[in-house]
């Protein structure tokens, strides 16, 4: 199985293939609905993100709790439409990939194929393992939205599939094999 | 008449709710060995097998099997010789979901206001309670954490009793392929037929705690549950929509009688986890 370090660079980018299953390592930031929103609001009043994101990857996430003496709770991909309304922009500024499960519009689809970025999916409903590949993570923005709240994860071979890549292949079209 | 102190009702829904949080119901289990047996796609194997591992870790490491540990949905079937003791009923089904939810790590997934604040209640509750009364001076509390990924992927259609056995059948089909990887598949499709708008919704969500190893003790019913899932299962979707024949684990439906004029049919999806129990007492 291929094994990707991040931060994913341009040529990664570009040879994935949806269909492909990896095993991703280095940091991920975490954001979901309400996180989004407030990266949103922040971008339209001109200030900065709370992380720069550049070559970096967004996983759709909510975690559980922290239980004592664990590293994370449980921390499976929710569903990335929810977030298509946002992510063409974030695509727009240099994000290079997001790490979600379900499908995509055509306008997030779109900007992929435009900024040469890539869809990951993970395995839903496996939060314990997911969770489990998390080394290290911090919370780096809006901690008041619990959940939600924005984090830097250090990942070690976190099991995702390309499901939309860079040249437009989608593994979710009917005709896909 | 029996008397029931309410606290018990109240531990039996925390021990339910941490429960089925961590370890899969032994019938969603069973389906989905079976189903990983007969699977020959090789990135539906390979999803299955991640699943597998998952449901090991969470067993053993104490972490949730999904991080959505759900909106709480209890059931109270009340015998009429019972009184309950010690306080309020539904005050001690959402102390015992609470309690769940924190003793246990679980997620708080529930806000306030759906529309307007949205402010996480940070308890899980309220619970959505159910509550039936029936003859005797048993209790059977059955409780469901249901995760919205596949919840969301839930619709409902008043189809005209012209359309018949073969609109109910497109109304599923249909509902599925528009779920599809959203729903986390494989999935399990409760659905409720008859009634008015609101109950077949209802039953929908009852046939969701049917086990999975039972059938509809009706024929024509056992018979469209039988046919409704080999179609479901050559969609191709697959686990995560990775394709494959394994979309869905089950088809349940429930019915009741219904109007004249209408024919409500209610489509409730659920993800693999399908998380469910039942305690008589």
């Amino acid at each position: 199985m291929k094994k990707i370090q991040l931060p994913l660079t341009m040529e990664d980018r570009r040879s994935l293939r949806a269909g492909e299953q990896v095993l991703l390592s280095g940091v991920i930031y975490t954001a979901r609905d309400a996180a989004h929103k407030r990266m949103k609001e922040l971008l339209d009043a001109g200030a900065p993100l709370p992380f720069d994101l550049k070559d970096q990857i967004i996983y759709y996430v909510g975690p559980t709790q922290t239980p004592p003496g664990m590293t994370f709770g449980s921390a499976g991909p929710t569903t990335a439409t929810r977030m298509d309304v946002y992510t063409p922009q974030l695509l727009d500024l240099g994000l290079a990939g997001m790490i979600g499960k379900g499908k995509r519009s055509d306008a997030v689809k779109q900007a992929i194929i435009r900024n040469q970025a890539v869809y990951f999916a993970a395995v839903g409903g496996a939060g314990a393992l997911l969770g489990l590949r998390v080394k290290k993570a911090e919370t780096i923005a809006f901690e008041d939205l619990q959940s939600e709240a924005i984090r830097r994860l250090e990942v070690e071979d976190f099991p995702v599939f390309v499901c939309f890549d860079s040249q437009g292949n989608d593994l979710y079209a009917e005709d896909f094999e | 008449m029996r008397e029931i102190e309410v606290k018990e009702i109240q531990e039996i829904v925390r021990d339910c709710c941490s429960g089925i949080a961590f370890e899969y119901p032994d019938d969603v289990m069973a389906k989905l060995v079976t189903y990983a047996e007969k699977e020959d796609k090789p990135r539906a194997k390979q999803a299955l097998a991640l699943l597998m591992e998952n449901a090991e870790l969470a067993r053993t490491k104490r972490l949730p099997i999904c991080q959505d540990t759900g909106m709480a949905v209890v059931w109270l079937t009340i015998g009429q010789d019972v009184h309950f003791t010690g306080g309020s009923i539904k005050d001690a089904v959402n102390k015992g979901v609470e309690e769940a939810y924190q003793g246990s790590y679980l997620r708080n997934s529930v806000v306030s206001d759906p529309v307007f604040e949205r402010k996480n209640t940070l308890t899980n509750t309220p619970a959505v309670i159910y509550t039936e009364i029936v003859e005797g001076d048993q209790v059977v509390i059955e409780c469901a954490a249901k995760g919205f990924g596949s919840e969301n992927c839930s619709r409902i259609k008043m189809c005209k009793p012209a359309e018949g056995v073969e609109g109910v059948r497109d109304f599923i089909l249909e509902t599925v392929k528009l779920a599809g990887p959203n729903a986390c598949p494989p999935m399990v499709v409760g659905v409720g037929v008859g009634g008015t708008m609101d109950y077949a919704a209802y039953l929908a969500k009852r046939a969701l705690v049917r086990p999975l190893d039972s059938e509809n003790e009706n024929e024509q019913y056992r018979q469209l549950e039988r046919e409704c899932l080999e179609q479901i299962n050559q969609l191709n979707i697959g686990p995560m929509g990775l394709k494959g024949r394994t979309t869905a684990l089950k088809v349940n439906i429930e019915w009741f009688p219904t109007h004249i004029a209408g024919m409500p049919v209610a489509v409730n999806i659920n993800c693999h986890v399908t998380r469910h129990k039942k305690v008589v007492l």
